[in-house]
């Protein structure tokens, strides 16, 4: 079986070589990244611009896109036909090739989080390596996390209020530097489909800006949504717990406060998502007005062959609704919830739309290819290229999120940042 | 005795500088970027296909298939040949069953997932055959965009793929505007026509060529005045596919029509 065949069925003529190549996993690599870089740009909102109103979420951003950052390169080892050859792209590049900067780039981006994760918490971490140390008597356990935070300590002991105020100095530095490098990251994902000449689809110098706006959009989305779950799982735990320890906060503290920092972030939401949305739409029209040699094939694939997929789903369900969700008046978390997993979805089907539609017919013009999704894994290439690996790829961030917040916990941490 | 501080700022820099990829300062080596871009040797190898001539026997695909092991029966081919169905109206039928391994044995043409379509030969305006191959772009884009650089462009203006540094990202099938290219389903790497490189540098023509019973296919060094097809390539109304997208294509056509996609 030739690579591709398994998933994709071809009508009228299309080249015998032409299946689709970039398949599942390609829709995971940008719509994974634009997690990573949406969720760093909402964490240095306030750690850059001061929006005090998210300082709540903004840890909670970080930490998370400290999760998502391995899983950018996930979907694209699971990609590779020789996927043990992958760090060639960091040994030989070859830098006439878009994808040949994602070495360096992931590796400047990845840095600048680890450092700025560093200074975020190095508070937290000298205070409980002191905690820790001015035990009599440790348990096997309190030894391990002794071992672990001396270690994330680096020697960096000193608690002055000089040294916190230099911490924080380097926070925001790396905050904003922080910013255009996870723009680059994204938007370069952009350009490695915008300057694929061959493709009309894709081709279009629009394409690495669209990609970024709708990026933060996705990341400010996963970040509500996630800060939502987590906060009503904490309600959860701190209303049993209060039964035996009534001064800790009721769950109504907890709500309001909730509540203020959703509405908060939504208004950045719909910021971006206006941004997004325009773009798309300016691409459309002006593909629709100019109607190139490309334009016959690629009307039949927006409008008839992907309707549903763009206009029902991306704009309609994933776009629209969510807009209206929350610019109707009295946010409640219910509905910011809804909104945010709407506005998920649809940047989701706008990858989907963008690496699959792109695909959708043939260099030739004159024929027509559709995906069919490969859902049970019998071989480890359907496995790779299916429903299963992309869902791997969904949830290992969720779990990798739940191992950093193990060691550095995103809420009830006192400090000045 | 060094002091902590200085430990690390030491550490840094050694660390900065092994991490500082030596290829980089590969990309400034002159004699390197002259051999990937435009090659001033004697040879600059080029095709001609003569559409008038070839009837679609598909004795090139096969022979190709076999001279360069892509298996038999895999949906993927080096070459291949497509048949054009113009009708009176103006409507194109175009179809390639199995990369016309076979020929073409069937008057119906081969919609894909649409079936077979007959056509009433009555309402036929025209029809011939294209053969297709790897253009050997003079601005390839499949080497522009290879991440690791596995695929490049030889002096005498090949494009060939190193099976050994292929790491099948797919970006070079994504980027080519003619769909030569594929995943070989033995090796999984790129793959895609060289000309039979290993023929011609011995003095051979390709396996296409010497299996074409009527001379529709022609391989040809530009840079040789003498060489006829050369000649015909100077002298005659030749053309190639898809000039828009600036890869500056190699295989010229004699008899090209506008259907041709």
């Amino acid at each position: 079986m030739v690579h591709g065949e398994a998933w994709t069925l071809k009508e009228f003529f299309v080249y015998p070589n032409e299946y689709i190549y970039w398949s599942i996993q390609i829709v995971m690599y940008p719509f994974m990244t634009g997690l990573v870089a949406g969720a760093f740009v909402l964490s240095s909102l306030y750690h850059v611009f001061g929006v005090k109103q998210l300082k709540e979420i903004a840890r909670f951003a970080l930490v998370f896109s400290l999760a998502l950052l391995p899983v950018a390169m996930l979907p694209l080892l699971l990609h590779l036909q020789q996927p043990q050859r992958g760090i060639y792209v960091m040994m030989t590049p070859h830098f006439t090739s878009a994808i040949a900067a994602f070495g360096i780039v992931f590796t400047t981006y990845a840095m600048i989080v680890l450092s700025e994760i560093w200074f975020v918490y190095r508070q937290f971490i000298v205070q409980t390596v002191l905690e820790l140390r001015s035990k009599q008597r440790r348990n096997k356990i309190e030894s391990a996390q002794l071992a672990l935070y001396s270690m994330l300590a680096m020697g960096a002991m000193d608690l002055s209020p000089e040294a916190l105020q230099k911490d924080e100095r380097a926070v925001k530095i790396m905050a904003a530097i922080g910013i255009p490098v996870a723009c680059f990251l994204h938007g370069y994902a952009g350009f490695i489909f915008g300057s694929v000449k061959a493709n009309a689809l894709w081709m279009t110098p629009l394409m690495p800006v669209i990609f970024i706006c709708s990026a933060v959009v996705s990341g400010i989305a996963l970040c509500i949504a996630t800060y939502i779950v987590t906060m009503e799982l904490r309600k959860l735990i701190y209303s049993w717990k209060r039964k035996n320890n009534p001064r800790l906060p009721s769950s109504d503290e907890l709500k309001s406060a909730e509540v203020v920092t959703v509405t908060m972030t939504s208004k950045y939401l719909l910021m971006f998502m206006v941004l997004a949305i325009t773009l798309e739409l300016l691409d459309l029209i002006f593909r629709n007005y100019t109607a190139v040699k490309s334009w016959d094939i690629l009307r039949s694939v927006i409008y008839e062959k992907d309707f549903v997929n763009i206009f029902v789903l991306q704009y309609g369900l994933g776009n629209l609704l969510p807009f209206i969700i929350f610019l109707l008046p009295g946010l409640t978390i219910r509905r910011a919830l809804v909104g945010s997993l709407l506005v998920l979805m649809g940047v989701f089907m706008m990858r989907w739309n963008v690496v699959i539609g792109g695909q959708a017919f043939s260099a030739s013009f004159s024929g027509f290819m559709e995906y069919k999704m490969p859902i049970w894994p019998s071989s480890v290439e359907l496995f790779k290229e299916g429903l299963f690996g992309a869902l791997t790829v969904i949830v290992t961030p969720f779990v990798l999120f739940y191992l950093v917040t193990r060691v550095l916990p995103v809420f009830g941490v006192k400090d000045s940042h | 005795m060094i002091n902590r501080r200085e430990f690390c700022k030491k550490a840094m820099i050694v660390a900065g500088g092994v991490v500082l990829p030596l290829t980089l300062l590969e990309v400034f080596n002159p004699k390197r970027l002259r051999a990937e871009r435009d090659g001033q040797g004697k040879i600059r190898w080029v095709f001609l296909v003569d559409i008038n001539k070839c009837v679609g026997c598909g004795f090139c695909v096969k022979a190709c298939k076999i001279e360069n092991e892509v298996p038999y029966d895999a949906n993927v081919t080096r070459t291949w040949v497509e048949r054009y169905v113009v009708t009176e109206d103006g409507q194109t039928f175009i179809d390639s069953p199995k990369g016309a391994r076979d020929g073409f044995t069937t008057q119906k043409i081969d919609q894909a997932h649409q079936g077979m379509k007959e056509i009433n030969p009555e309402e036929i305006g025209k029809a011939f055959f294209v053969p297709k191959l790897c253009n050997q772009c003079e601005n390839p884009a499949c080497v522009q965009v290879c991440p690791v650089g596995a695929t490049y462009q030889t002096q005498d203006g090949i494009v060939l793929v190193d099976r050994s540094w292929c790491i099948g990202c797919g970006y070079c099938v994504m980027g080519c505007p003619y769909g030569v290219r594929f995943f070989h389903p033995v090796y999984h790497v790129a793959e895609k026509c060289n000309f039979c490189y290993h023929r011609i540098s011995k003095g051979m023509k390709t396996a296409c060529v010497d299996a074409c019973p009527f001379g529709a296919r022609r391989i040809g060094n530009i840079r040789d005045p003498e060489d006829p097809v050369t000649k015909i390539i100077t002298s005659e109304q030749v053309n190639v596919l898809k000039e828009e997208f600036g890869t500056k294509p190699q295989v010229f056509y004699l008899g090209l029509s506008r259907e041709v996609k």
